[in-house]
């Protein structure tokens, strides 16, 4: 009898060998995930001070949506759960403890905002939850050997500073450059990049002046004016919404024609070149990494009509000039190819491995930029690409700066 | 000087204060009932038997119950017992929870010995703060406390600084594990200690306000020139009150570094001070259990209002909050008690006089 039972199993372990869906027998879960369904979290300011961001969130609930409706993920649904943090980072712990010991989320997915990340990155890598593509750019999200489980997409402030003094170092090696910043993070963040990328050496030699804005401050005016007097030939601006239009308007009225690097944070063309004066914008260099649903130049590019399309159908309430709608948009399709690559492992660990194993260009992307990471690499963006604006929309040039 | 008996006090203390009728009776300095006595072991016991009951994260939630419960206690003393109004106590429990975390990551001490230390430095920040603010009346403190709110956050990013508080990214700490090996989680052992030094500082502020110190202080509210005529020094004793509320914030902000085992600038942004305000009101400022459901407001309030609606949680928040101002005027605390006077005069209604309304009256000449 026993032996008769030795022989059956025997055989029926080789018979399924030869089957070519043995994967089959070695499906591995995570909590939260089932035949049918992956469920993750996220926390985002759907209230308080910061929750204009709350819009990312529900743009990438939409697309899962839509994703959903078209067979879902290796017939799995994505199921994201968004509990709102407020952008306070003690709220975050809370609803990250939620999501993780209440809901079971599998993993967690593009919180916003460093400090919220911060919070929760120890609580996370300590239970081994992969805590995928923070939604904030700071280079310490990619710190791979102390935290194995936290990986970030997005270019950081520091390293798009860091493009455009290389970019400066090719083009005008001899670069006096004067900074204007909004007195804020970001603002410092640029700062110490471009420092950062001169080298100690360097800084005083090419940084000639520099001067910060408050966002109570009615123009910048005056800081134009002392920038220029300190005879740079570069000028480098920190772009914020209406100060951004209002400098270069300053600049130009007062005849002022340096080499003008506007950083990614304010290129929108209808939000802050059209008031500025588009005549006045023309010759303005910037670099980003995604498409600016703004600009005229892609209204027949497939990647962008896809996007206004499941926009108005999905979430009409959403802005299609919002830059925000992109980028999680981007995101979601940078979690949707990770898990495709997961296959029927869906542990943590693979997820984590599958995060840190990506190489693909997305839709919404700049042509040429790829998001590819890998085990010693938690940065997936790093090249962006160079544009300037020929008064009608921003014009790509160049080759791509930094390594992909 | 000799301490201004109760009675006198009573009698040269008319009820004119607006804020009187609605503390009056409910910060009772007489002793408990053999009933509440009863019902505050109860509760103890309950609360203590919590990490039996529920889960780490729901915990979680409790501790940070508590830790708003003794800000809320400490805005009360500020706010319910000397009548000023504080929208700054957000930067005491910042400055408390920086104290604890760079003593904890840059300088190695045990997480507990932190929150005495924590406690003291927000009490000499507080009163030397308040002794030139509190010439300030009404309107005017609580603008000035609100820049205090406002600067704080910027103040912590600032370059000088950021050798010790980590700047934007803030400090994140170990989180302690329970000591003696006992068998408990973290969380449970977290949600103890916070659960007893709440205790203790609920005992020490009920026995501050209901000497000496508690009395000047009603005496300064309702009447300041004539507590000013009775000796009082008000300026000193409005200090102490301030100090004395920033120790409370700045122990709980402690804690609340310890549990929450990260701060952060964004952590501690002005809205804070308001929702403190806000809790210490709904919660009612005339009774000792107000700060409990305060923080409970503060806590579960805006998850409820998030399950109810993600597209608008603040909207249904504000809602929440304009129903509760209308329809408990004393705060939670200060309608429950009422239903439960009620509900006890009832059953002794034979006696007209033995519900003798308490609003308009002063606490001092209620109790013996």
């Amino acid at each position: 009898m026993k032996r008769r039972t030795l022989i059956v199993s025997a055989s029926a372990a080789t018979g399924l060998a030869a089957l070519p869906h043995l994967a089959f027998a070695q499906k591995k879960y995570a909590p939260g995930i089932t035949d049918d369904e992956i469920k993750f979290g996220q926390t985002g300011p759907l209230s308080g001070p910061a929750s204009a961001y709350g819009t990312i969130g529900r743009v990438q609930t939409a697309y899962f949506k839509m994703l959903n409706e078209q067979g879902g993920v290796n017939g799995r649904k994505l199921n994201l759960v968004v509990q709102d943090d407020g952008y306070s980072p003690p709220k975050t712990v809370e609803q990250v403890r939620r999501l993780v010991e209440r809901d079971e989320v599998a993993f967690i997915f593009n919180i916003l905002g460093t400090a919220p990340n911060v919070a929760v990155r120890k609580y996370l890598n300590e239970r081994k939850i992969p805590q995928l593509f923070t939604a904030a750019g700071a280079s310490t999200f990619g710190d791979h050997k102390n935290w194995p489980w936290t990986i970030v997409l997005q270019p950081s402030y520091q390293a798009e500073a860091r493009i455009y003094v290389e970019y400066l170092k090719k083009t005008k090696p001899d670069a006096k450059i004067a900074l204007l910043t909004g007195n804020d993070d970001a603002g410092k963040d640029y700062v110490e990049g471009v420092k950062h990328a001169l080298g100690p050496d360097s800084v005083k030699k090419h940084i000639v002046a520099e001067a910060t804005f408050e966002s109570t401050d009615p123009n910048t005016d005056s800081q134009v004016l002392a920038l220029r007097g300190s005879g740079a030939d570069t000028l480098i601006v920190h772009g914020v919404s209406k100060w951004a239009s209002m400098t270069i308007r300053k600049v130009y009225d007062i005849g002022w024609k340096p080499t003008f690097i506007l950083t990614a944070t304010a290129t929108s063309v209808s939000g802050v070149l059209e008031p500025a004066g588009l005549e006045k914008a023309t010759g303005l260099i910037t670099s980003y990494y995604l498409k600016d649903p703004n600009d005229p130049q892609w209204a027949n590019d497939k990647g962008f009509q896809d996007w206004l399309a499941f926009m108005k159908k999905y979430y009409p309430s959403g802005s299609t000039g919002d830059q925000l709608n992109v980028y999680g948009y981007t995101m979601a399709q940078a979690l949707v190819q990770t898990l495709k690559q997961c296959k029927d492992d869906l542990s943590r660990e693979n997820i984590m491995k599958q995060a840190a194993n990506l190489d693909v260009e997305l839709p919404m992307l700049l042509p040429g930029i790829r998001i590819k990471t890998g085990p010693n690499d938690y940065f997936g963006v790093e090249a962006q690409r160079m544009m300037r604006f020929n008064g009608k929309t921003w014009e790509l040039f160049g080759d791509l700066i930094g390594q992909n | 000087m000799a301490a201004i008996s109760d009675n006198t006090a009573a009698r040269v203390v008319p009820p004119v204060s607006l804020a009187a009728p609605v503390v009056s009776g409910a910060l009772r300095t007489g002793g408990l009932s053999r009933l509440e006595r009863t019902g505050l072991v109860l509760l103890l016991a309950l609360a203590c038997a919590l990490p039996l009951l529920v889960t780490d994260y729901r915990l979680f939630q409790a501790t940070m119950t508590l830790i708003y419960a003794i800000v809320l206690f400490g805005l009360t003393i500020l706010t319910g017992y000397s009548g000023q109004i504080s929208l700054g106590h957000g930067a005491f429990y910042a400055l408390g929870a920086y104290t604890t975390a760079i003593l904890i990551a840059r300088l190695g001490m045990p997480y507990w010995a932190t929150l005495p230390i924590a406690g003291a430095v927000c009490m000499v920040v507080g009163f030397l703060f308040g002794r030139p603010a509190l010439r300030l009346q009404g309107h005017y403190l609580a603008l000035a406390t609100f820049a205090l709110a406002v600067a704080t956050p910027q103040f912590l990013k600032h370059k000088s600084l950021q050798g010790w508080t980590g700047g934007v990214q803030g400090i994140t700490l170990e989180k302690p594990s329970a000591p003696f090996g006992l068998p408990m989680t973290p969380d449970a052992w977290l949600y103890l200690l916070t659960l007893f030094v709440a205790v203790v500082m609920f005992v020490l502020g009920r026995n501050l306000l209901k000497g000496r110190i508690g009395r000047a202080l009603l005496a300064i509210r309702d009447h300041p020139t004539a507590a000013s005529a009775m000796g009082v020094n008000i300026s000193l004793y409005k200090s102490l009150a301030f100090a004395v509320s920033a120790l409370f914030t700045g122990v709980a902000g402690g804690l609340g570094a310890i549990v929450v085992q990260f701060v952060a600038p964004d952590s501690f942004h002005p809205l804070l001070s308001i929702l403190f305000l806000v809790g210490a009101v709904i919660g009612g400022l005339s009774s000792w259990w107000g700060p409990l459901f305060g923080a409970m407001f503060i806590q579960f309030v805006p998850n409820f209002a998030e399950d109810l609606s993600k597209s608008a949680p603040w909207a249904i928040y504000g809602v929440l909050m304009i129903l509760s101002v209308f329809l408990l005027k004393k705060g939670i605390a200060g309608a429950l008690e009422g239903g439960w006077r009620r509900l006890t005069r009832s059953r002794r209604s034979s006696s007209p006089t033995a519900g003798a309304p308490t609003s308009g009256t002063t606490p001092s000449s209620e109790t013996p």
